[in-house]
């Protein structure tokens, strides 16, 4: 198998508020490999976005410290370099995507000149060069007469366009990893649609690998070639995508599965997992999930999992895995 | 059997006034000639996409927004007739829960204090029985005793919309107007927001209308489906026959659209092209012209009536040759999934 391009080991990411700690992200790791697409999914709460703020190191530190862990992009550790070499690759070799564009374009430019900046600071094209080179772009990201649209405003345009000038942004330097947090979250169904049709294509055309963030199971079985489970601050599974649709391990990531109402399936009651995700602030020694988990005992209130492999290629972080082999009454004690 | 909620031709226009002046220099067509019927204890999801007058349709319901036209019943009472005392006796028959309950819920009143409020105001409590009555709800609406004393932002998301919808409940309304309940909610907190939906109803008889944008939820929720665009039912039909054979090409681009958490599914180039024009300028014709893959000249001039077709009411002037059958074909879960998911519920209910 190839190396991968970014890989994430041990993560910690902590809060600090009025004294107190949160551990927001926990041992968090992954590798994202050429060319794949890699979601990272979990609910609100679970660390998937302060996970991929920390690997760009875009976190506001006070309050956020990042408290021990690697990022391994090409054989630096991210979380190493000055903030000037992590300038160099933000928009360089490291693209990204949020989910308001309008918050990140800025909206006394144009869409054009944005897209120049970025092509004059990171690959040193000016003048001419770098305006036919961001229609270009502008026509490659789909963008109806780019030729016009290069001079609009971002508050010209529709939400679907602004997040197409957004992926032009992020491309614009031929960047070896993507990062994309929810790009689709804010946008209706049939503009997400044409959305993550284009990520497809520019991902199968430029090779980029791709990290999605997002609390959507349909959108990462369909872009996804590889998937991390989030809960709490913790990966609690990972695997490819056909795994982890067909064969689900982890009590959580079942029970997620069969929460979402689906449109292609005649579904009883919805079975929804009860309680809700803990706070950061209260403290869980063992899984973080064992106060919503019925199969909890003693030792997963007491002692954290770490992940190991249950199927090859396919990971998980449960005591009881597989579940299945559990009695009925072994989760009363 | 007359029906629990009937509107006609109902229509709210807003003017959009500019200048120092305030000229009116256009109007926003938000919703134009719905009409539909919902019978008691039915389920009517209004589903479309962020500006197709979805939740002003709602709001027109109750008369939150006044109507410019067309006529709203509830059983037999006009409510577009109503005077503004007539007005304030109906609402107790007919509520609203939305999206996002923090903001219709008042910061400063606990739970006890919120759900009291409209008890008392219609006379459905005593001083003496209030107490009674709102523990009653908050045990209705899954919530704890000891929530009563709470404040709302003491609340998760998930526990906020109940108390949204036991407020909603309070004056044992016929008709709750669901604005997106569940959007904003985790997939894991929203299914249980669902069931417990669906278990009011089951169990106190009252019919929604279901404003949402997600199919999935729709699909799970409602019978009958009103699919909206630019301020116009486009179709309607029941559930099932609007996901296996939708007729409107709108409707079929709405499903194709929604991503589907299932990996090995036929993976189609997405049909949806362009985005929703503006209310401000209307396509002549079918509003949907621009977009659709089947317009021709007769598309671009004369608007489609919403008609009879089959079982359905379509608004589409192919509605009888271009029929899909089959469109989301059923899947069966993963066998694995199934057989974990029943250790999982076993295992809950024997620690009840």
């Amino acid at each position: 198998m190839a190396d991968p391009v970014l890989s994430l080991r041990d993560l910690d990411v902590r809060f600090n508020s009025d004294g107190h700690q949160l551990r927001v992200v926990n041992g968090v790791g992954f590798d994202l490999m050429a060319g794949q697409t890699l979601g990272l999914v979990g609910e609100s709460g679970c660390g998937k976005s302060v996970t991929s703020l920390a690997i760009m190191r875009l976190l506001a530190s006070p309050p956020a410290e990042i408290a021990g862990g690697e990022v391994i992009f090409e054989n630096r550790d991210l979380l190493k370099l000055s903030k000037r070499e992590m300038r160099e690759l933000r928009g360089g070799r490291m693209g990204m995507i949020f989910q308001e564009p309008m918050t990140s374009l800025n909206p006394v430019y144009t869409c054009g000149s944005q897209i120049i900046e970025s092509l004059r600071r990171h690959s040193g094209l000016t003048g001419k060069a770098a305006r036919e080179r961001a229609i270009e772009l502008l026509e490659t990201v789909r963008l109806p007469s780019p030729e016009k649209r290069v001079d609009d405003y971002p508050h010209q345009l529709s939400g679907g366009q602004r997040q197409r000038v957004m992926i032009a942004l992020a491309l614009a330097n031929d960047p070896t990893v993507l990062i994309a947090d929810e790009p689709t979250t804010a946008l209706d169904v049939t503009i997400q649609a044409q959305i993550l049709d284009l990520l497809r294509d520019l991902q199968e055309r430029t090779g980029t690998a791709v990290l999605l963030i997002t609390h959507d199971l349909g959108v990462v079985a369909e872009t996804c070639q590889a998937v991390v489970v989030m809960y709490a601050g913790t990966v609690v599974e990972r695997g490819d995508v056909s795994s982890i649709f067909a064969d689900p391990q982890h009590p959580y990531t079942v029970g997620l599965m069969a929460a979402v109402p689906r449109m292609d399936a005649i579904q009883g009651r919805l079975t929804a997992i009860p309680g809700s995700v803990p706070p950061p602030w209260e403290r869980v020694v063992g899984c973080r999930f064992a106060p919503r988990c019925p199969l909890a005992d003693d030792r997963c209130r007491n002692e954290r999992p770490a992940l190991r492999e249950i199927a090859p290629g396919h990971e998980i972080a449960c005591w009881k895995a597989p579940i299945e082999g559990v009695s009925a009454t072994g989760g009363q004690s | 059997m007359t029906a629990l909620l009937r509107t006609e031709g109902l229509t709210k226009h807003f003017p959009v006034r500019r200048g120092t002046l305030r000229r009116q220099a256009g109007t926003v067509q938000a919703v134009t000639d719905v009409s539909f019927q919902l019978d008691a204890d039915e389920t009517l999801a209004i589903v479309g996409e962020s500006g197709c007058g979805k939740s002003t349709l709602g709001r027109a319901l109750l008369r939150l927004h006044e109507p410019s036209g067309g006529k709203v019943w509830l059983k037999d009472m006009d409510i577009t007739a109503l005077n503004h005392q007539g007005l304030r006796e109906a609402r107790k028959h007919m509520q609203i829960i939305f999206q996002d309950p923090f903001g219709s819920l008042n910061p400063r009143m606990t739970v006890r204090e919120t759900l009291s409020e409209p008890l008392l105001l219609h006379g459905l409590a005593t001083s003496a029985t209030v107490r009674a009555e709102t523990d009653r709800l908050i045990d209705l609406c899954g919530l704890a005793r000891w929530h009563a004393e709470r404040y709302p932002h003491e609340f998760s998301g998930g526990q906020r919309q109940r108390v949204g919808i036991a407020r909603a409940l309070a004056t044992r309304p016929m008709l709750i107007v669901c604005d997106e309940p569940v959007s904003a909610l985790d997939v894991s907190v929203q299914a249980q927001i669902v069931n417990l939906l669906q278990d009011l109803q089951r169990e106190l008889g009252m019919a929604y209308v279901f404003i949402s944008h997600d199919l999935a939820v729709v699909r799970h929720i409602a019978r009958k489906v009103a699919v909206m665009y630019l301020g116009r039912i486009v179709e309607e039909a029941t559930t099932e026959a609007l996901f296996t054979s939708p007729r409107h090409p709108y409707t079929r681009m709405l499903i194709d659209s929604a991503p589907r958490p299932d990996p090995t599914a036929l993976r189609h180039k997405a049909s949806a092209k362009g985005g929703t024009p503006s209310a401000l300028a209307m396509p002549s014709g079918c509003a949907f012209h621009p977009r659709c893959v089947l317009a021709d000249d007769r598309c671009r001039t004369i608007r489609p009536e919403l008609r009879q077709v089959g079982q359905s009411r379509v608004a589409c002037h192919f509605a009888e040759t271009a029929i899909s059958d089959n469109v989301v074909p059923t899947r069966a879960d993963s066998p694995a999934l199934m057989r974990r998911l029943a250790v999982l519920e076993q295992a809950r209910a024997g620690q009840k």
